[in-house]
């Protein structure tokens, strides 16, 4: 995934926030995921509104050196068409 | 005295399965009778359905239950029987959870999946269907599900082809007579573009009649073991055969007896149950009916809140496949009889079947399901024990003339004694003038 381009939630996931973090349903694929922590589900919630992956880290206070363990999470993600790329 | 208390929070668990354990805030999916109304008899019933009760949830009280599933945001419903479809207000409801975001995945003997059905089900993104079948054949299905079942249910699946539906699922129950049809049942899922779904017999319902027939043997479980790790992904089983872990590498799947945690059951009447197949007094935490509705009973009631406490494993705690296996499944072995905290009925280590010996041998009882709506014209279930029984029909010689009852006498018998005599005498008066009349 790019971690510079624009982001959102696939228009098709419902996103419950739970006390480790939320649970992810898409009723396209009709597959479940887990984020496994609050500061994961924030940065989710942020890109929407980012102009990048990246900076939706930035957004929520992710330094720099824990970036890479929150972007694999996004491109696991991705990987399951949980979010996808958007138009910025 | 006083007590101490750490100071420190307990250490955070690390494994999604962890937090399962301790209950979510809503559950992930439930399972939902719409009825129990069917108009099929299997004889494996979970819910010994057949007859509707006319204490069933109104469209307008169903319709409220999933306006407070949107407010849970529980992703979907099971939609279960009974036969679901045969509720006049099933399209209306279905129509009505997909426009309040709640998903929808049914199950239906396809009796009411006609092309125009399909149709409106292929053209709905939040609706799954789900079509049971327990035999790729007509003569191991029909067994089971009842004559022309079979045929209904591929019926069914060519409509849905038909309308462009796709990966909706074919819904198996493994037995002692299908387990060694695993690839066939594979073969027609593909054929109509469909996804094998397998599930486990559980001695529940009108399943536990016949339960020891047909629950898999030892070498069989092994067979749909092998099968199950060499399919993988391709086959979904709806985390029924976790017990099967004890063979060596865990399943997919969470692995999990979700009852009260993650899952529970809302039958007909509205009764909330922790498990799909329990619909026994045993499992029920309340009734959607009840002040606060689902969302109380869900998070508040004593049962859900014993659930989730840390569950002691018992005897099988010391066994090393106690981590994946966790002690099989509840409601099996609540059936057949066994402690709950011991192994399940169908151990693969075989402590299960020392256990039902035992319980044999002491002549334990076993829990009958708590409700019985078989139809009462049912195919005669399976029995033991009982041959024909010899009745002497003769003339009672102690009677000496038919019977009369008091009312046949006079209309007004058993109510003379309320009345104050002038009154007595007026009516009396009256009723014989008609008498009269009549006569």
């Amino acid at each position: 995934m790019n971690a510079e381009t624009a982001w959102r939630v696939h228009p098709q996931v419902s996103v419950r926030p739970e006390s480790f973090g939320a649970l992810l349903y898409h009723f396209g694929t009709r597959k479940l995921s887990f984020l496994k922590d609050r500061t994961l589900l924030a940065i989710v919630e942020a890109l929407g509104d980012a102009p990048s992956a990246r900076a939706a880290c930035e957004a929520v206070g992710v330094s720099a050196a824990s970036q890479p363990k929150y972007l694999q999470a996004l491109e696991t993600l991705a990987a399951s068409h949980m979010i996808e790329e958007r138009t910025a | 005295m006083t007590i101490a208390f750490p100071t420190e929070a307990p250490p955070r668990p690390a494994r999604l399965v962890d937090h399962f354990e301790r209950g979510l805030d809503a559950p992930i999916c439930l399972t939902w009778e719409l009825t129990y109304a069917c108009n099929l008899s299997c004889v494996h019933c979970l819910s010994s359905s057949g007859r509707r009760d006319p204490r069933e949830l109104s469209t307008a009280e169903c319709k409220a239950v999933f306006d407070e599933l949107e407010r849970m945001q529980v992703f979907y419903v099971n939609i279960g029987g009974g036969e679901p479809t045969v509720r006049s207000d099933f399209w209306e409801l279905l129509e009505y959870a997909t426009a309040h975001h709640v998903g929808v995945k049914f199950s239906t003997n396809g009796v009411k999946i006609t092309p125009d059905a399909a149709a409106a089900l292929a053209a709905n993104d939040y609706v799954d269907v789900q079509i049971s079948l327990d035999g790729a054949t007509p003569e191991v299905n029909d067994a089971i599900r009842g004559p022309r079942s079979y045929e209904t249910a591929l019926r069914a699946m060519a409509n849905l082809r038909d309308a462009g539906m796709k990966g909706f699922k074919l819904s198996v129950v493994c037995t002692r007579t299908n387990i060694g049809q695993l690839d066939e049942f594979k073969a027609i899922a593909d054929e109509y573009g469909a996804q094998l779904r397998l599930t486990r017999l559980r001695p529940s319902g009108r399943g536990a009649d016949v339960w020891d027939e047909l629950h898999p043997t030892q070498a069989q479980q092994r067979e749909l073991y092998d099968w199950l790790v060499a399919h993988g992904d391709e086959v979904l089983t709806g985390d029924s055969f976790f017990h099967l872990s004890a063979y060596g590498q865990a399943l997919p799947g969470l692995n999990l007896c979700g009852a009260g945690r993650v899952v529970c059951l809302i039958d007909p009447i509205g009764d909330v149950y922790a498990c799909p197949f329990a619909i026994h007094d045993e499992f029920l935490a309340g009734s959607v009916r009840d002040d606060g509705g689902f969302a109380e009973v869900w998070r508040h009631s004593e049962l859900f809140t014993r659930l989730r406490e840390p569950q002691s494993g018992g005897a099988c705690t010391s066994c090393q496949f106690f981590d994946t296996c966790k002690g099989g499944c509840m409601a099996a072995k609540f059936f057949t009889g066994l402690p709950l905290d011991g192994p399940d009925p169908e151990c693969v280590q075989g402590y299960g079947e020392q256990e039902l010996a035992k319980r044999k041998n002491t002549g334990g009882g076993i829990p009958l399901p708590s409700g019985d709506h078989s139809h009462r014209t049912s195919p005669p279930r399976p029995r033991d024990g009982m041959g024909p029984v010899s009745v002497t029909i003769r003339r009672r010689d102690d009677i000496q003339a038919p019977p009369v009852s008091a009312c046949a006498e006079s209309p007004l018998a058993g109510f003379a004694a309320t009345l104050t005599p002038r009154e007595s005498g007026a009516e009396g008066h009256h009723q014989e003038g008609t008498r009269t009349t009549l006569a």
